[in-house]
């Protein structure tokens, strides 16, 4: 399976499924199993996905009474690069058309969000103000799920977006392409959720860290 | 005697699909040749072209099939709205069940289900018992589905998507089924 999510082992994939496209892959996930924990006996909670519609993850969080909202966040920039030119000619972020058009939610209203591994592949500039305004987004308590790879395996490794399974089991779905911009250490972790309550690392045999964030 | 009135519409024999192009597609490429449940040409179905821009409040007491363009509001109740891949709503949605192939910017209240196709895209919150999402899909908002559980009708939906590249959500523990 790890050689698998970095792109290796594909000549296998292919034998089993469409050509460059590797079949689902099941992952034990105890982040997730935490995730799952803390939302259980709670009722009416907000839940943000912020990878790709899933509908399996829908079904997952709507049955636990949940009410999903979802924002896709890297279709969100592969749609619009919210780049600007300035009068010198140097390209910036323009950070407020990005908030005007995302993450309208107001302070405090979500319990939990599901960060999956976007960070990695987000413009760098956006990271860290997503996370801030996502310290804000969340209720005191409220958890995030955010996987972390822990080595660029280069523009061949494939993306996955992942599906809730079971508890503690992620589906792993290839594609679309999306490349990683950039690998974080655990210092880079720590610092990006300096200011939540607590972080709790998962490690994983498979290049993939999973960290519980709780405000 | 047995002329069809010229006001009358030729009864297709084909299968009431949209045109996205006069030229010629190979099937799987298409995306309305997909089985859309509400066949937007049969005699009950009131259309509006893609040509067609609505600006203001829409509503009807029949099913509608809407390809074109709609700002505002749209208020069918207990019938179907059907908006085609080249819809472009911009209106808050209320009916008994909507499939959308095109683009909703607006929330979408539904009686029974919502079913978004793979080339559509939903920006806004929905509210409904059933939800059909198609991988491929692009949603944004919000998604409450009531705790009601009809059984027998999830179980009909589920039958009805049986095989295509869909998953239904409903009020169904399918996840407890996994364990």
């Amino acid at each position: 399976m790890m050689r698998w999510f970095r792109g290796e082992g594909a000549s296998q994939a292919a034998s089993a499924t469409a050509p460059g496209q590797a079949p689902p892959v099941m992952r034990h996930s105890a982040g997730l199993l935490e995730f799952m924990r803390r939302m259980d006996g709670a009722d009416k909670l907000c839940v943000l996905d912020l990878g790709q519609t899933s509908p399996v993850n829908i079904s997952c969080l709507t049955e636990r009474g949940a009410r999903v909202y979802n924002e896709d966040l890297l279709r969100a920039f592969e749609e619009k690069s919210y780049m600007v030119r300035q009068a010198d000619g140097a390209e910036h972020f323009d950070l407020d058309a990005f908030f005007a058009e995302n993450f309208a939610y107001t302070e405090g209203q979500l319990d939990a969000i599901l960060f999956w591994d976007i960070a990695g592949y987000l413009p760098e500039p956006v990271v860290k103000p997503i996370v801030e305004r996502i310290h804000k987004m969340l209720k005191p308590g409220g958890a995030i799920l955010a996987l972390f790879h822990t080595r660029d395996a280069g523009p061949d490794a494939p993306y996955f977006r992942y599906n809730i399974r079971q508890n503690d089991t992620l589906e792993l779905i290839q594609g679309p392409n999306f490349r990683l911009k950039r690998v974080f250490n655990t210092r880079h972790v720590e610092n990006l959720f300096r200011d939540f309550a607590s972080i709790k690392f998962f490690l994983g045999r498979d290049h993939i860290r999973e960290v519980l964030v709780v405000r | 005697m047995w002329k069809s009135r010229p006001d009358e519409k030729p009864a297709s024999t084909t299968p009431a699909q949209p045109s996205l192009t006069s030229s010629p597609v190979p099937a799987p490429a298409v995306p309305v040749k997909e089985n859309i449940k509400s066949d937007p040409f049969r005699a009950d179905v009131a259309h509006i072209g893609k040509s067609v821009l609505i600006k203001g409040h829409l509503s009807g007491s029949e099913d509608l099939y809407v390809d074109g363009e709609v700002e505002g509001t749209i208020e069918l109740r207990e019938h179907s709205l059907v908006i085609g891949p080249n819809g472009r709503i911009r209106a808050n949605i209320v009916a008994r069940e909507l499939v959308l192939h095109g683009k909703v910017e607006g929330n979408v209240q539904a009686g029974e289900r919502v079913e978004l196709k793979k080339s559509s895209t939903l920006m806004g919150d929905v509210s409904t018992l059933r939800i059909v999402i198609e991988d491929g899909a692009f949603f944004k908002g919000a998604i409450d589905i009531p705790k009601e559980t009809r059984i027998e009708a999830r179980k009909a939906i589920n039958a009805h998507v049986g095989g295509a590249s869909s998953v239904t959500v409903t009020t169904q523990p399918a996840f407890a089924e996994q364990k």
